[in-house]
Order: structure tokens, then sequence, then C-alpha cells
């Protein structure tokens, strides 16, 4: 019967920007046309975003996906599905079939593109509130427990053992006025849309994972920090808060353990320095976003000088098959110390962007040659950025680094938030130096001189180097300003700028006029 | 010099934060979703209602680049300049902006369209990106900004 069929086109803001919703007027149009009242799901993406809008069309016989679609070719795709008609150019077989979600492995991600991410019944139906019903069940020590036990270690890009920092919290004594889990989905990190994804994709989850967070450190209230740049994740997880408290998975007695925990949205107003967790607990106490000195850290004196969980979006998302399949599933996946998968994000200049969730180990190589297949323009691949504008570039001879957090701190470099921007043999290294500077420059919060004033020194010398001007002079000075910031800032935002600046200069010195690769 | 009507919206729109801990982010979001700005002259007012002092408020709205203190222009392109973008194109893409609309990002002008510099909109597997008046666009080359910048023309609202 050709009204079970049920077509699937993403909500998410990439399939978005690239035509999704007109795609999904179109569909409907048509299908009215034919006189069908088939359902059009509009799901999150499966993170192949080269593909979007990636159209799925299930007939009974698995998802089968087109893509990239536009309306032209509509027409064509619905005579394929239900008409018998040829293949067209855009079909792609089998969704699950497709090499690129074949390799992965995914927990964190197993619903997202799945299902309808504001369905509490398709959730349900994906083992989705199984790790919150176990956890109802258990001891807060327990859950921390199992936390610890499954080597999670925070995914926002400091990469901390999350379990040790829940044991902080849950030690500490709060007083009357209790305990804070706070998210940051403040994502300010270009190259990086892994907790967009998530949040558009599975709000539930992240819901899910804070709420287990209540239950294991004995907090009532719960606040997502979201940038205002994702106003499609805004929608969404306010829908997601309503329906999940509607349903008593928040509220007065979370699933039913007797136990409050509820949720705030609060929305950011374009910081990157907000990302920072002390910054962010500045800002969402209705302050400047100013750095707070550590210690205290906030596992003591958190939101309003309270003990707080700051968490990123896919650390706390993590936490739900953790609970459910158990610590020792999780941490079956992985290398060393760094256990479990880590959504890698590629981006920039590739033929093939998106999100892909792998378990930590796969080189950088393998990534850019598997996955990404190269770069968009065909031109070879010069640089790649990891971890954000903090991160460090990495010259084609670092690329079998495996993905591991250990590894590539050996090479100075790090993995952050795990985004990975590939740039072709067209990039001025010294251009991207100068913006790094600009960047911190820009985004400072004031509070120490190092980087406040070191910045904006950087850009001036970079200007200079990049004209030529007293180049040797001026090269050696970027190396002692770069020293300085680096062992005299307050935070990582000062801390980590030389970074990208430093790894530009001694892997690509050619671009700024020096031969030698000592300087 | 503060109009008694702009007053009353101020208040109303931020009344459901005034008990909210720390809800004088909230609070200024609310007023610039109806406003399209926190005027100036209003920044008594709501320092009032927040029970907090003009300069703390002042500090507050000054700190975030989305806080806006004068009236917004009819449009808004905030194109993303940040390194996935870049390595994209992205930068001939902001000259082009730039000369085509006549204004440099993030300067105040009087012309009808605000160019506005945004660091990652999370588009950055289909870069470049920009958000038009609320609205996101990815994969963008001068081409295609070029049409959404006429089609901008004698358009009305701004939202966003
Ligand atoms: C300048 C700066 C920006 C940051 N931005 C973010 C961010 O956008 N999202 C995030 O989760 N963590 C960010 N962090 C890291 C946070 O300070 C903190 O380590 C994290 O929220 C802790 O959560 P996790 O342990 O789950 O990663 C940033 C850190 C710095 C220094
Ligand atoms: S390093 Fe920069 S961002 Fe961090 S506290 Fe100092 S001035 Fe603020
Ligand atoms: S870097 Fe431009 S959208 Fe992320």
């Amino acid at each position: 019967m050709v009204e079970a069929i049920r077509f699937y086109i993403p909500g998410d803001a990439a399939a978005v920007a690239l035509g999704a919703d007109e795609l999904a007027a179109e569909l409907n149009s048509q299908l009215a046309q034919r006189g069908l009242h088939s359902e059009v799901v509009r799901n999150g993406t499966r993170g192949m975003i080269w593909l979007e809008p990636l159209l799925e069309v299930d007939w009974g016989q698995g998802r089968h996906a087109y893509g990239p679609v536009d309306s032209a070719a509509l027409a064509e795709i619905l005579e394929h599905c239900l008409d018998n008609g040829p293949p067209p150019t855009v079909y792609l077989g089998e969704t699950e079939a497709l090499p690129w979600l074949r390799a992965q492995q995914r927990l964190t991600f197993a619903r997202t593109g799945l299902i309808d991410p504001l369905s509490l019944k398709d959730y349900l139906a994906h083992e989705g509130f199984i790790g919150l019903q176990k956890a109802t069940a258990m001891e807060p020590q327990a859950i921390v427990e199992s936390v610890v036990e499954s080597g999670l270690r925070g995914r926002g890009g400091a990469a901390f053992p999350t379990g040790i920092k829940w044991q902080t919290v849950l030690d500490a004594s709060a007083g009357q006025a209790g305990k804070y889990i706070v998210c940051n989905a403040d994502e300010g990190d270009s190259g990086t849309f892994a907790d967009r994804i998530l949040m558009e994709g599975d709000p539930f989850s992240l819901i899910e994972g804070m709420a287990i967070a209540g239950l294991a450190v004995g907090a009532d209230t719960g606040y997502i920090y979201l940038r205002s740049e994702y106003p499609h994740a805004a929608q969404t997880l306010k829908r997601a808060i309503g329906l999940a408290r509607e349903a008593g998975y928040l509220g007065d007695s979370v699933a039913g353990s007797g136990k409050t925990f509820d949720l705030k949205l609060r929305i950011g107003a374009g910081a990157y320095i907000c990302g920072e967790e002390t910054s962010l607990l500045d800002s969402l106490e209705g302050k400047r976003g100013m750095i707070r000195a550590k210690p205290p850290l906030p596992a003591i004196e958190g939101l309003f000088g309270q003990p707080t969980v700051v968490n990123n979006v896919i650390t706390l998302a993590s936490v739900p098959v953790i609970l459910a399949k158990g610590a020792e599933y999780y941490k079956n996946f992985g290398t060393g110390r760094s256990r479990g998968t880590i959504p890698v994000q590629l981006a920039g200049n590739v033929l093939r962007g998106g999100l892909l969730e792998l378990a930590f180990g796969m080189s950088i190589r393998e990534l850019l040659d598997t996955f990404a297949g190269g770069t968009a323009s065909g031109r070879p691949a010069r640089a790649m950025q990891i971890g954000g504008p903090l991160g460090a570039y990495l010259p084609p001879t670092q690329w079998d680094t495996p993905l591991d957090y250990e590894a590539l701190a050996e090479r100075g470099a790090m993995l952050g938030h795990g985004g990975v921007v590939v740039f072709d043999d067209s990039v001025d290294m010294a251009e991207q130096a100068e913006f790094a500077m600009q960047f911190c420059a820009v985004e400072s919060c004031g509070k120490c001189t190092p980087c406040r004033i070191g910045s904006v020194r950087g850009v001036e010398t970079l200007q200079k180097i990049r004209r030529d001007e007293n180049r040797a002079e001026n090269l050696l000075l970027l190396n002692e300003l770069c020293e300085t910031m680096r062992d005299a800032s307050l935070c990582a935002m000062g801390g980590l700028t030389p970074f990208p600046v430093t790894s530009a200069i001694q892997h690509f010195p050619e671009d700024f006029g020096v031969e030698d690769n000592n300087a | 010099m503060s109009d008694s009507s702009v007053s009353d919206t101020v208040r109303e729109a931020i009344l459901a934060f005034q008990a909210e801990p720390g809800g004088l982010m909230p609070a200024l979001w609310a007023v610039q979703n109806v406003l399209g700005y926190i005027p100036e002259e209003e920044v008594p007012t709501i320092a009032k209602a927040m029970n907090q002092s003009v300069a703390e408020v002042h500090g507050v709205i000054s700190f975030y680049h989305d806080f806006k203190s004068r009236p917004p222009a009819a449009h808004t392109v905030k194109i993303c300049r940040a390194e996935a973008c870049q390595a994209m194109g992205g930068r001939r893409l902001q000259a082009f902006a730039e000369q085509q609309l006549g204004v440099e990002f993030d300067q105040a002008s009087s012309s009808a369209v605000a160019l506005e510099s945004v660091y990652c909109l999370g588009l950055c597997a289909c870069a470049p990106a920009a958000m038009v008046d609320g609205k996101l666009v990815a994969k963008l080359d001068e081409d295609r900004l070029a049409t959404i910048l006429a089609g901008l023309h004698g358009k009305g609202a701004n939202n966003g």
C-alpha cells in the first residue's frame, strides 16, 4: 500500500541551508497531486553533509537514499520509488549500505538521522531512556563509578575525565541552594558542528544524559547554554524539553524516581570566550563573560557559587549509552587512554564533508583519503587544522598521527572538539597565522594583558612579516610574544592561540619568507 | 528622554525574567527581540526592573557582540569569517560582499544592508556559509551571493 511509504528529509540546519525546506514543500505538493498522504519525516542529518539535502524513502524494504536532491529531480525520484521507473542519477541505494555509514561506530549518534527528533515514541523505540531507567534504580555513587569506569573524557576540548569531575561534585556539600548541571552548548570552535547535529537530530539523548548527571551528583536544576548562532537547535531543544517534561522525564519525579530534575535553555550572545566554562558560568549569572581564576573549580564553586558539573553536549549525550550498555561496552572502543568514540567533523576544503563517529585511533590520513575523498577543489591538500581556532596546523608529514588525545599532544597539537579543517595548496599560512591572532584580539575577554595586548601586537607583527618589514627581527619578536602568551595567559584563549601561529611558522616556513625550518 | 510607551514595552518584555536567577541575558534578548535593539535610553528602565546598576547593564550589553545599541538596518547579512569557510574561498566572498554592498564588516552605516562578521555557523562542511535576515545559506559563491543580495532590495522586514 503506497500510503505506507515514508519519506525522510532532514530538518538539520545544514540541510536547510542547502534547500531542504523547499524540497520538503515541493515533495508534499507532488504527493498531494498524486493524491497520496504519505508521511514526510523531518529527521536529523545522517552526517553526510555533501549529500544534503538527502532524501530517504522507505517503501517497506529499508531506507533508500537519494542525494543531493534538488526539487527538479523529485519527479524522477517519485517515478523510481512509486512507479517502478528507472533509478535517477542521485539514487544511492540502501542508506545503511553506504560505505561512509558502515565504516562508523555510532554510539552517541546511534539515533541521529534515523528518528524524528521530536518523537518520544521513536526515541523509546530506539533504546531511549534505558540508561535513565537504570540510573533511577542505582545509588548516585554507582552511577558515577560507571562513568569513571567507561573512561569517558570531556569532548568539549580539555578531555578531562568526566567521572572524576562528577565525583567531585557528588562529594561537595551544597547546603540548601543545591547543585547544578550545566551543558556547554556554545560550540564556538570553527570547523565543528557535532553538538549542533546532535541537538537538532536527537535532543532527548542530551536531556537524558543531563537527567542522569542530575541523579548522579544530586543536582535538581540544569542549564543548557546554547550559542545564538544555532536558532534551529534552540527551537528543537525548547520543544524537546517541553515534551520530556510532559512525559515525566523531567520535573518533580524524573522517570518515576521521586527525585527532581528540570532544565532551562539559555541563549548566548555571540562571544567565543563564553565557551570557556568559567566565563560561561558568569554569562549564565547575567554578567559579562569574564574568565574566573581557578581554583576554586566549578565543581566546588560553580554556578551561583554552588557545586556544578559543566560538560559538553557530546559528553553528556554519551552517558545514556554507557548506562544502558555498560561501562565495559563503551570502554572497549578506542585506544590507550582515549576510550570510546569521538565524533569527527570533516570540514573546509574536502570533497565529502560531514560528521562521522569513530572509535579513537584512526589516522588522520585515513580520514582524508577514505572519508573526505580528498579536497573539494581537486588540488593537493596542504594543511589541516585540528581542534578549532586554537588548534595547531598539521603538515602532511604529521598526517599519520592517530586520532588520540595523547598522540596529538605529543606533536604539539590537540584533538579538541574533533573538528578537522582541510586546506588545499592555495592557502597562505602566514595569513592563517595572522587570522589566529586577529581572532584572539576580537574574542579576548580582556582580563589579562598577555592575551588582550599580545594578540593585537601579534596581528601587527605578522602584518609586518607578511610585508617583509624587518622580517627576521619581527619573527623573533613574534616568537617571544607567543611564549609570553602561552606561559602568562590566565586561560587557554591566550594560552593556546600561539599554537596555530607557531605550528604554521614551523611547518610552512616558506610562507613566512624563511628558508630553513629552525626559525 | 525615555519614550514612555517604549519603556512600557521594555518592562513588559522583561517581566518574566525579573525573578529569574541571572536573568539579565534573557531579559536583554527579550528587549532586543521586540525592539530590534536595546535603546540607550531604556537602560535605566532595564536596570531598575532587574535590580542592577546602570553600569552593570551597560557592561553586559557592550561585552556581547550580539547586543545592539542602535536600530538595525533593514537587512542583515552575516558572513562566516572562520577557518573552514576561509578554506573554501571565504575571504574572496567577504571582499566581494563589501564591494557589492559598499560597506565594511561591522561598521555602522546608513546603508539598508548591514554586513556583520560571524565566526562559524556550524555549516563548516558546506562552506562558505552565511545568514541572511535569519535564513541560513551554504556553499556560497560570488554569483549566488550576488543573487541573494539583489533579492534584498525591495524586500521589507529584517528578522534577524
Ligand atoms: C576559549 C575556550 C573556548 C571553549 N569553548 C568551548 C565550547 O564551545 N564548548 C565546550 O564544550 N567547551 C569549550 N571549552 C572547554 C570548556 O572550558 C570546558 O573544558 C568544557 O565545557 C568541559 O566539558 P567537558 O569536560 O565535557 O569537555 C572552551 C575552552 C576555552 C579555553
Ligand atoms: S587569556 Fe584572554 S580570554 Fe583568557 S582570561 Fe586572559 S584575556 Fe581573558
Ligand atoms: S567555519 Fe564557517 S560555518 Fe563553520
